[in-house]
């Protein structure tokens, strides 16, 4: 088998073993990077030589004795809203093209701390604002299972390494559906934690109180692993929880006979293609097979949680984005006096949908619309949480598609927001509620993967992953590898 | 027509807590520009902040000792604006659950006492600090960080006072409590105490309340009472000129003496506030408070009410002495030696507080100690030294910090009591002043007078002025 396609956690036990050095592996994913990412175009920053250099600390380290964990020598890559010091971080804008972070996330210290060999930045929709990479201000991603079509995002790029064996796992950020969306259109596993359950001290902000990082891996033993590792309470971080983190991977292992599993009617929506709804039914039979009791449930307010989320998100971003001027980092673009030098810095340095969410974002905010669009968007989203707790009494975790199309063609939506904004329509009210989500391969239509999403209670991301790894162990999907034309 | 003004007070006042707001970086000032910043107060990419817990400590000892309600649970918000001070363009502060509100403090003009209602005192952060190069195409502009983060509260009056004196003695009541909480420095001139002034004039005996304007950038207690006068007569003439007050935010300019219109209503800012989605929201639990209530020093009407209780000082005496923590602690100091508590007082709001201002010094890092002070006392109330020498020996004192026996015995100041030595003086004195002498024995009780001072300055003042007395009515 090629180094590439293995999991992080088959990887581990080799280079436990001794069997192969994290140099070796290293430099065989470097290669694999040389080879694809031609089409696939996953990276805006590689660090190999960087890379190189921790593969062979961890390989002494090792030769040493020293005791190392799962995540020890195995490459992996960083969504590039991130930082990483000394590392430039551009969340694919122009206007942080250039800006080098004098510090690390809390998750990259967990990881280094972890022994994690790191290969580079991963491209992203700007911002994090979009549903299929084409935001970004570099290049597009590509579909590695397809190469016209797009990864999703924002968390493309992450997601596509991950899926064309470019990294062995990434870490994304999730705001209405960054990680599972894409997750769902490349073929792999992605998981949102609970808002508070990792860090984001670090992670460039979006939407402060939707954003969350998660891991992106090719099943689900090393979703548990990788979560393991960057989950936790962060004194740099406010909104992080103060609670233990569990022993995921331990945990996997354990029966689902007898977990209730609701499926919410809403998410079963007009406009989902009829072979994501009949995989995602199918997977709810296997689930029932596997003794689980599968019941049809609702979620009354599902339908306002699109429109809420894009008053949230986008106030919080209005101002969270106000940052970048021109003044004292990033792009600068000069003008006659200070207010010319911001137009122009802020012109040049967004792009379209950056530009168009500040707006909406600024105008929810401003006096005289406030009751009416952020205020009200607030209640909604209560009334949205209150759903799911009124769900979250009688079942232990809920079942959705991911989202209700598979893959689409580059260029299919770029021109319509609106269809954009709807493909996270599955997505979107869990970053409302703040609840964990995971994203899991469960079928495939036209060659093209489609995503089961299970949700969670809050801070319950061990039944998520249990219900996930039992599914994962009763089916092959998350065994299948896109062809991508290379040796 | 007889016009009256109301005018509020929004005091700004940075807080001495030993880190910033958000961050770990020091609070102290005067560093070279930009050493005391990092990620979070320079407001990079990805930060995120984290509460500092003295700042509310601080703010809930503010509150009580202004007599606030605290809030039992509060928040903070983003205002939202461009500023190239702010590094994020945003300053964290608290918008509608302020962290204490409804309280007063009481100020004294021209013997009268007033209540003026605090509306509330919530807690921001400060910005940095913009400082202009001039040179070539109109030079450019740097900023400063480390103050950007450092904890403010804003204390935002009632328009309660009605005259500039009050105003000020709002200002100097506010100083003094916060001087006395010990939670900030109160440097107007280093901008750790701001005020801005809400003012508006209306005929008086109207209930209604005039336009207002906002006057910024008076930086110490003169500026704000000068400007607004300047202000109130301004109003006061355009309404009689048939005009109307435009509302418009108003800066003062100290060296041409008048307001000048900074911004307008229309050029207003949206600041856009919504709840800080980077921090939960504070709760302070009663016991908290009371915890916090019971750590309070005595506060300036405490102590001017113990002055007069304990030591029978007049009211004028014990407030003037309670303005300051400093002078209030000096003062006991110089009376737990010295017990003669209105003598201290007169020398300490006299000559001490003269020095003081005139050397630019505070009362702890004066060179003369209370207990230097309290000798000096002494060596008068003995008789040592007379009291205009007492004065001359201070001046001294102040000059080479020496003690007060020191530059007594070295100037040799020594109050001249022996009678053998007078008496040769006062007889010199006497033979060379006949004519006074005459008109002494003629009934003129004045001319003694000049015959004591004849002798005092023969004596260069060490003279015992009640022993010249003596001997000048003997001999003569
Ligand atoms: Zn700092």
């Amino acid at each position: 088998m090629e180094l590439h396609n293995l999991t992080v956690s088959e990887l581990s036990k080799l280079l436990a073993k001794g069997e192969v050095s994290s140099v070796e592996v290293t430099t065989a994913i470097i290669d694999r990077i040389e080879a694809v990412e031609n089409r696939v175009q996953a990276y805006v920053t590689r660090t190999a030589e960087k890379a190189l250099e921790q593969a062979k600390a961890i390989d002494e380290a090792r030769a040493k004795g020293e005791e190392l964990g799962p995540l020890a020598g195995v490459p992996m890559a960083l969504k590039d809203n991130i930082c990483t010091e000394g590392i430039r971080t551009t969340c694919s804008s122009r206007i942080l093209a250039d800006w080098v972070p004098p510090y690390d996330a809390t998750v990259v210290r967990n990881l280094k701390d972890a022994g994690s060999v790191m290969l580079g930045k991963l491209n992203m929709d700007e911002f994090a604002m979009g549903s299929s990479n084409e935001n970004s201000s570099f290049f597009p991603t590509h579909n590695p299972w397809d190469y016209d079509r797009v990864p999703g995002g924002s968390s493309g790029g992450a997601v596509a390494a991950v899926a064309a064996g470019e990294a062995f796992y990434s870490l994304g950020s999730d705001t209405g559906g960054s990680i599972r969306q894409p997750a769902s259109f490349c073929g792999v596993v992605g998981m949102k934690p609970t808002y508070g359950r990792v860090s984001r001290y670090g992670l460039i902000a979006f939407a402060s109180s939707l954003d969350q990082i998660g891991p992106i891996t090719k099943d689900v033993t090393d979703c548990a692993l990788v979560q393991k590792a960057i989950a936790g309470h962060d004194a740099h971080d406010s909104t992080s929880a103060d609670l233990p983190v569990p022993d995921y991977q331990e945990a996997l292992k354990a029966e689902i006979k007898g977990l209730k599993i609701g499926i919410p009617k809403e998410y079963f929506a007009e406009g989902m293609e009829p072979e994501v709804e009949e995989s995602v039914r199918k997977a709810i039979a296997k689930f029932e097979e596997l003794g689980a009791i599968c019941e049809e449930t609702s979620l009354p307010h599902t339908e306002y949680a699109l429109p809420a989320y894009y008053l949230v998100a986008t106030a919080e971003a209005s101002s969270n984005l106000a940052r970048y001027d021109g003044v004292s980092y990033g792009l600068r673009v000069p003008g006659k006096d200070i207010v010319e030098m911001y137009m122009n810095t802020r012109s040049e340095g967004f792009g379209p949908e950056v530009k168009r969410r500040i707006m909406l974002g600024t105008y929810a905010l401003s006096s005289g619309y406030y009751d009416a669009y952020y205020l009200k968007a607030l209640k909604v989203r209560t009334l949205i949480r209150k759903d799911f707790d009124e769900a979250f009494k009688r079942y232990d975790v809920l079942a959705t598609p991911t989202s209700p199309t598979v893959a689409f063609k580059l260029g299919e939506k770029a021109g319509d927001p609106l269809a954009m904004y709807l493909s996270d329509l599955c997505t979107i009210p869990i970053n409302m509620a703040g609840l964990p989500a995971i994203s899991l391969p469960c079928g495939f239509s036209q060659g093209l993967p489609i995503g089961l999403q299970l949700i969670g209670k809050p801070f319950d991301e061990t039944t998520l992953l249990q219900a996930a790894y039992a599914f994962e162990q009763n089916t092959d999907y998350h065994r299948q590898r896109p062809d991508l034309g290379v040796a | 027509m007889d016009y009256e003004a109301v005018i509020g007070l929004e005091v700004h006042v940075e807080l001495k807590t030993n880190s910033k707001a958000f961050c770990a970086c020091t609070t102290s000032f005067g560093a070279e520009p930009n050493t005391h910043v990092c990620p979070v107060c320079l407001g990079m990419p990805g930060v995120l902040p984290v509460i500092n817990r003295q700042v509310i400590e601080f703010g809930i000892m503010t509150g009580l000792a202004l007599n606030c309600q605290i809030a039992p649970f509060c928040k903070y918000d983003r205002k939202n604006y461009y500023y190239p001070d702010l590094p994020k363009n945003f300053q964290t502060s608290q918008y509608d659950l302020p962290l204490a509100n409804n309280g007063y403090l009481k100020i004294n003009v021209d013997g009268e006492e007033k209540r003026i209602g605090i509306t509330r005192v919530h807690m921001e952060e400060d910005a940095g600090k913009l400082v202009h190069v001039d040179g070539p195409g109109g030079g450019y502009s740097l900023v400063d960080y480390n103050r950007a983060g450092v904890p403010l509260l804003e204390i935002v009056s009632e328009p309660d006072m009605r005259l500039p004196s009050e105003a000020r003695a709002y200002m100097e009541k506010l100083r003094s409590i916060l001087l006395y909480l010990g939670v900030s420095d109160c440097k107007m001139e280093e901008g750790s105490l701001r005020c801005d002034a809400n003012v508006s004039v209306r005929p008086r005996g109207s209930k209604t309340l005039g336009t207002k304007t906002e006057v910024k950038n008076m930086n110490s207690f003169r500026a704000l009472q000068r400007a607004l006068e300047y202000e109130i007569e301004r109003q006061i003439s355009v309404l009689e000129d048939g005009g109307k007050i435009q509302q418009a935010t108003m800066s003062w300019d100290e060296s041409r003496g008048i307001t000048t219109v900074m911004r307008t209503k229309e050029e207003a800012h949206d600041y856009r506030y919504f709840p800080e989605p980077d921090l939960v929201p504070i709760e302070v639990d009663n016991e908290w408070i009371e915890r916090v209530r019971k750590s309070l020093p005595e506060l300036p009407d405490e102590r001017s009410q113990r002055l007069i209780n304990t030591y029978g000082l007049p009211q004028y005496d014990a407030q003037v002495i309670t303005s300051s923590r400093d002078l209030a602690e000096y003062f006991d100091q110089v009376v737990a030696k010295f017990p003669d508590a209105k003598v201290v007082s007169n020398w300490i709001m006299g000559d001490f507080s003269r020095l003081l201002n005139a050397n630019n010094l505070e009362p702890q890092n004066s060179p003369v100690p209370p207990e230097q002070l309290a000798d000096l006392l002494q060596l008068q109330k003995e008789g040592t030294i007379s009291g205009k020498i007492a004065k001359q020996v201070l001046e001294e004192m102040f000059k080479t910090g020496k003690k007060a026996r020191q530059v007594v015995e070295e100037k040799g100041l020594v109050q001249i009591s022996d009678a053998d030595a007078l008496g040769k003086i006062v007889n010199e004195v006497i033979s060379a002043n006949p004519k006074v002498v005459e008109d002494y024995r003629n009934g003129k009780d004045k001319a003694l007078g000049f015959l004591v001072g004849q002798v005092m300055k023969a004596t260069k003042g060490k003279a015992n002025p009640g022993l010249v007395n003596k001997l000048l009515k003997e001999q003569l």
